[in-house]
Formats: structure tokens, C-alpha cells, sequence
């Protein structure tokens, strides 16, 4: 049964994944692209947790702990260079 | 028993990171559509890992500490990351979709 409802979670969480890529693709702005790539990471981590379950392994979460910190980490990176960067920075104040 | 349950949260789970992801895609706002994705995607993720801390410990294998940690960093750090976004969104100029109706940042910064 958890097999069965694994593989179903599995195809869902894929169908999201290329939501998430068609907005980081085609999103309007640049902060579309930032907030899309860290779903992206969010969205693995959750398929790291099935998949540990469908094959019974549970030392896949030191991959799923490291993208969640640089998934963090690129996040506020990107943010502070929007907001302080040379390209971007357009009116402020 | 609890197959059942680690099947229900794992489906549940899934369905939120679905229907986050499927306002991601619809909405026509980045406010609206940070609003749709932030919360219901860490709500999702963290059914799915409490799915996994479950079936581990069922399986003899105690408590895994580095689930309990993931939960808890993502519950601290996507509503940071939500906020420094939607603040580089607002401050380089991205407008607020027709419908909205107002703007209260606009006034609270013009004030100083």
C-alpha cells in the first residue's frame, strides 16, 4: 500500500516540478525566477522523503538537510542583490 | 494502522505541494503568487517528511533527528526567504497586478 501511494505521490510531486520550471522559464520578473528555483529545492526535499520511504533507505536526508540550507542561503543572496545591486537597482528611494 | 496514516499524510502532503504549485502557475500577481506558494508548500513538505519520521520509527529504526531539524528549519526560513523576495520585488519596481485595490507599503515608505 505505501508503495502504491508513494508512486502516486511520486507523479504528482513531478507534475509540480514542472509547474515550478515552466514559471522559472517563462516568469515575467526576476523575482518570479528566485522564488520558482527555491520551490524547486522545497519540492525535492519532498520528493527526498518519499523516496526514502519507497526504498526503505533513511540516509538520504543529509541531501535533503544541504539543499535546504543552500536553497535558503541562494534565496536571501539573490533577494539582497535585487535590492542592492548594480543592474537592478532602479528606484529605491 | 498506521500504514494507513503514513499513506493519508503522504497524499495530503503531495495534494498541497499540487495545488501550491498550481497557483504558482495561475495566479497573475508575484504577490499573490508568493502568498499562494511559501505556506502551502512548506505545509505540504513537512507532511511528507512527518509521513517519513513516522515510518521510520515504526520500523524500528527511533526517531530520526535530521527530519525533526528539516521541519524546523523550513518552518524558520521560508517565510524569511518569502519576505526578502517580495521586499527586492517591491523596491526594483514590480507592479501590483489591476485588481488590487490598496497599497498600504506605498504610504508607509514616502512617510520618512
Amino acid at each position: 500500500m505505501i508503495q502504491t501511494v508513494s508512486t502516486i505521490s511520486l507523479v504528482l510531486l513531478a507534475i509540480s516540478l514542472v509547474f515550478c520550471a515552466y514559471r522559472a522559464i517563462t516568469g515575467p520578473t526576476m523575482p518570479d525566477r528566485v522564488i520558482a528555483v527555491d520551490t524547486i529545492g522545497t519540492i525535492f526535499i519532498s520528493i527526498i522523503g518519499v523516496f526514502s520511504i519507497k526504498l526503505n533507505q533513511p540516509h538520504y536526508f543529509d541531501s535533503a538537510l544541504i539543499i535546504a540550507i543552500l536553497s535558503f542561503s541562494g534565496t536571501v543572496a539573490l533577494g539582497k542583490f535585487l535590492i542592492k545591486g548594480e543592474c537592478f537597482d532602479r528606484d529605491i528611494d | 494502522m498506521i500504514e494507513i496514516l503514513i499513506s493519508i499524510l503522504i497524499l495530503v502532503g503531495s495534494l498541497f505541494v499540487l495545488v501550491s504549485s498550481i497557483g504558482f502557475l495561475r495566479f497573475r500577481d508575484i504577490y499573490s503568487r508568493m502568498h499562494a506558494v511559501t505556506k502551502a508548500t512548506t505545509a505540504g513538505v513537512c507532511l511528507t517528511l512527518m509521513a517519513s519520521l513516522l515510518y521510520f520509527s515504526s520500523h524500528g529504526n527511533g526517531i530520526n533527528g535530521k527530519t525533526v531539524v528539516i521541519i524546523l528549519f523550513l518552518f524558520i526560513t521560508a517565510p524569511v526567504g518569502a519576505h526578502v523576495i517580495s521586499k527586492a520585488a517591491y523596491f526594483t519596481g514590480v507592479p501590483l497586478c489591476r485588481e488590487s485595490v490598496v497599497d498600504e507599503f506605498k504610504e508607509h515608505i514616502k512617510k520618512p
